[in-house]
C-alpha cells in the first residue's frame, strides 16, 4: 500500500510539474498572483486583526489571463520577471522601487531575435518624440504591454485587424486622460477635435494606422518606431492616394500582405479589403476599360471618315 | 424652313435637366478620372478634386430627380416605351442603318415624328443609361460618401471594394455613352443642328 501511495505520490507531482510548465496560467485560481491578479475582488486573511478580509482589486492591477496566455511571454511565469518576494501577501513596499528588465535586457543582442531588430528599434525610438521628450521613462512597455503583446503586424493578414491592434496601442494614451497624463502635463487627449481636417475620419482611423502619417518609414524596421512631432505629421492626401503611395511602402511591406498587394489579378485584387483610392487599380479592368475606349474611339473615327468621304462625293 | 418640319421635342424642364446633367457628368468624368489616375501632381490638389466631385455628385443626383418625376408626370414618358413586337430587330436594322445604310441612301428606317423622338436604338440605350447605369452610379456613390452604409464584407471582398469598382465602371461606361451620344448627335440635318434642339427644343425633322 505504502509503496502504491509514494507511485502515486510521484506521479501526481510529476503531471503536475510538466503542466506548470507547458502554462502557468491555466488555473488563474489556483495560481499564486492571479487568484487576486486575475479577479474583481481579493481576499486574505488579516492577521493584525485575526479576520478574513474582501476587498476591491486596484483594476490597473487586473490582469487578463485569456489575453495573457495569447501573448508571446506566456511561458513565463510572474515571477520570472516580478521578485519572487511577491508570493508573500502583503507585499513588502520596497518591492514597487525594484528595477524591472527593459526589452533589450533579454532580447538586446540575442541572434534568435536577429529579425525582429530590437537595437534598431531602439535606435529609431530615441529618435521619436515621445523619447525626446520624456526620455527613458517611456519604456517600451507605455506602448507594448509585455502582459499581453502579439505581433499581430507580423502574424495577421488582415490589414483591419492589425490596423485595430496597432491604433489601440495609440489611442490607449493619446484617448485616455490617466494614462495620457503620466507622460505629457496635458489633460486633455484631442484626438478627433485634432484630425477634424481629415475626410471621413472613422473610416481612416478605422483602415490607416496612426503610425503612417506619424513615423518615418525606414525601410529595414517593420514597424516604423520614430513618431514624429504633430508638426511634422503628414497631412497632404497624395502622400496615400497615389500611385506611389506611402502605404506601400509601410502597411505592405509585411510579406503577408505584401503577395496580396502585388497580385494584380482581378481575385487578388478583389481578396484585399483595404482599398485606396488612387493607389489601387485593378490591372486587368484599366486595360479593358483602355481597350473598350479605344474601339469606341476607333469606330467614331472610322464612321466620320465615311461620312466625310460621302458627303464630298 | 417652314415650322411644320420642326417639332418641340424638348420641353423646357427637360432642357434644363440635360444642361445641368451634362455640366455635372462631364466635371465627374473630369475629377473622377484624375482622382482615379494615382498622379501624386495635379494642377489642382485631390483634396479640391474631392471636393468639386462631391458637389457635382450631389447635383447630378438631385437634378436626376427632376428627370426621373418630369418623366413620370410627363408625357415625355411616352417616348421611352420600349414594343416587345420586333424587340431585337427594331435596334438591330437601325444599327444596320448607321453601318451601312446611310452610306448607301439608304432611308431612316425609324424617321422621326410627333410620335417618335427616339430611333429604338436610342431609346434602348437612353433607357439603360438612366435607368440602369445612371441609378447605379448614384447609388454606389452614396455609398462611398457615407461608407458607414456599406457593408463590411461580402464573402472575403470588402465592400468598400465592391461599391467603388461598381461607381467606376459605371462611371466608365456613362463616359463611353457620352462619347457615342455626343458623336451620334452630330448625325443630323448638319452636325450642330441637334446640339441647337436640345438648347432652343425644336427639332428638325425631314418629312418624306
Ligand atoms: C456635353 C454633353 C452633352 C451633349 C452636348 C448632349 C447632347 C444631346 C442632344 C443633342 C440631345 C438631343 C438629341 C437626342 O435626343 O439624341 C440629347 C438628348 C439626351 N441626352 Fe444628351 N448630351 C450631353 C450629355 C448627356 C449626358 C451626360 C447624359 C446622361 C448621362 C445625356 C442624356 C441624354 C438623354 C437621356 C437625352 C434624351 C432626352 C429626352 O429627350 O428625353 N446627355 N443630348
Amino acid at each position: 500500500m505504502k509503496v502504491f501511495l509514494s507511485i502515486l505520490l510521484f506521479l501526481s507531482c510529476f503531471t503536475f510539474a510538466t503542466r506548470t510548465m507547458a502554462q502557468y496560467y491555466d488555473d488563474p485560481k489556483n495560481h499564486d498572483c492571479l487568484k487576486c491578479h486575475s479577479q474583481q475582488t481579493y481576499s486574505f486573511h488579516n492577521d493584525m486583526m485575526d479576520t478574513e478580509q474582501k476587498r476591491l482589486m486596484n483594476p490597473y492591477l487586473i490582469i487578463d489571463t485569456i489575453q495573457l496566455r495569447n501573448g508571446v511571454h506566456h511561458n513565463f511565469d510572474c515571477t520570472d520577471c516580478h521578485s519572487y518576494e511577491y508570493t508573500t501577501y502583503p507585499h513588502t513596499a520596497t518591492l514597487k522601487l525594484e528595477p524591472l528588465s527593459t526589452c533589450l535586457d533579454c532580447h538586446g543582442g540575442d541572434e534568435s531575435y536577429a529579425k525582429y531588430e530590437f537595437e534598431k528599434v531602439q535606435e529609431e525610438f530615441q529618435k521619436s518624440i515621445h523619447y525626446k521628450v520624456y526620455g527613458d521613462n517611456f519604456t517600451c512597455a507605455k506602448c507594448h504591454n509585455q502582459h499581453y503583446y502579439a505581433p499581430a503586424a507580423r502574424n495577421s493578414s488582415s490589414v483591419v485587424e492589425i490596423v485595430e491592434y496597432s491604433n489601440k496601442m495609440c489611442l490607449s494614451c493619446h484617448n485616455d486622460m490617466k494614462r495620457f497624463s503620466l507622460v505629457s502635463g496635458e489633460t486633455k487627449p484631442t484626438v478627433v477635435a485634432i484630425h477634424d481636417w481629415l475626410p471621413n475620419q472613422e473610416l481612416h482611423f478605422q483602415h490607416v494606422r496612426c503610425i503612417e502619417c506619424h513615423t518615418v518609414v525606414v525601410d529595414s524596421l517593420m514597424v516604423s518606431h520614430n513618431i514624429l512631432s504633430k508638426e511634422n505629421a503628414l497631412r497632404r492626401c497624395a502622400e496615400c492616394h497615389s500611385a506611389n503611395s506611402m502605404l506601400k511602402a509601410s502597411l505592405y511591406k509585411y510579406q503577408n500582405l505584401q503577395e496580396r498587394a502585388e497580385d494584380g489579378s482581378v481575385l487578388g485584387m478583389l481578396s484585399n479589403e483595404n482599398y485606396v483610392i488612387g493607389s489601387h487599380q485593378i490591372p486587368a479592368l484599366k486595360i479593358l476599360s483602355l481597350i473598350i475606349f479605344f474601339a469606341a474611339l476607333a469606330g467614331i473615327i472610322i464612321h466620320l471618315t465615311f461620312r466625310i468621304i460621302i458627303k464630298k462625293k | 424652313m417652314s415650322s411644320e418640319n420642326k417639332i418641340y421635342f424638348y420641353p423646357l424642364w427637360l432642357r434644363i435637366w440635360h444642361g445641368i446633367n451634362a455640366l455635372g457628368i462631364i466635371l465627374l468624368i473630369i475629377t473622377g478620372i484624375s482622382m482615379n489616375s494615382g498622379f501624386e501632381k495635379s494642377f489642382i490638389s485631390f483634396k479640391l478634386i474631392i471636393t468639386v466631385h462631391n458637389y457635382a455628385g450631389v447635383i447630378v443626383t438631385l437634378n436626376y430627380l427632376v428627370y426621373l418625376f418630369g418623366n413620370l408626370f410627363t408625357s415625355n414618358k411616352k417616348f421611352y416605351i420600349v414594343k416587345p413586337k420586333n424587340f431585337l430587330k427594331r435596334p438591330m436594322k437601325q444599327a444596320y442603318y448607321y453601318a451601312w445604310g446611310m452610306f448607301h441612301g439608304m432611308q431612316a428606317p425609324y424617321p422621326l415624328s410627333e410620335k417618335r423622338k427616339f430611333n429604338p436604338l436610342q431609346k434602348y440605350t437612353y433607357i439603360a443609361v438612366m435607368y440602369l447605369v445612371v441609378p447605379m452610379v448614384i447609388v454606389s456613390g452614396i455609398g462611398l460618401m457615407f461608407p458607414e452604409l456599406i457593408f463590411n464584407k461580402i464573402y472575403n471582398i470588402s465592400g468598400v471594394l465592391i461599391t467603388a469598382v461598381t461607381h467606376s465602371a459605371m462611371g466608365f461606361f456613362i463616359s463611353i455613352f457620352l462619347l457615342i451620344h455626343l458623336y451620334i448627335a452630330s448625325i443630323g440635318k448638319s452636325p450642330v443642328d441637334n446640339f441647337r434642339s436640345i438648347i432652343n427644343g425644336w427639332h428638325h425633322i425631314t418629312k418624306k
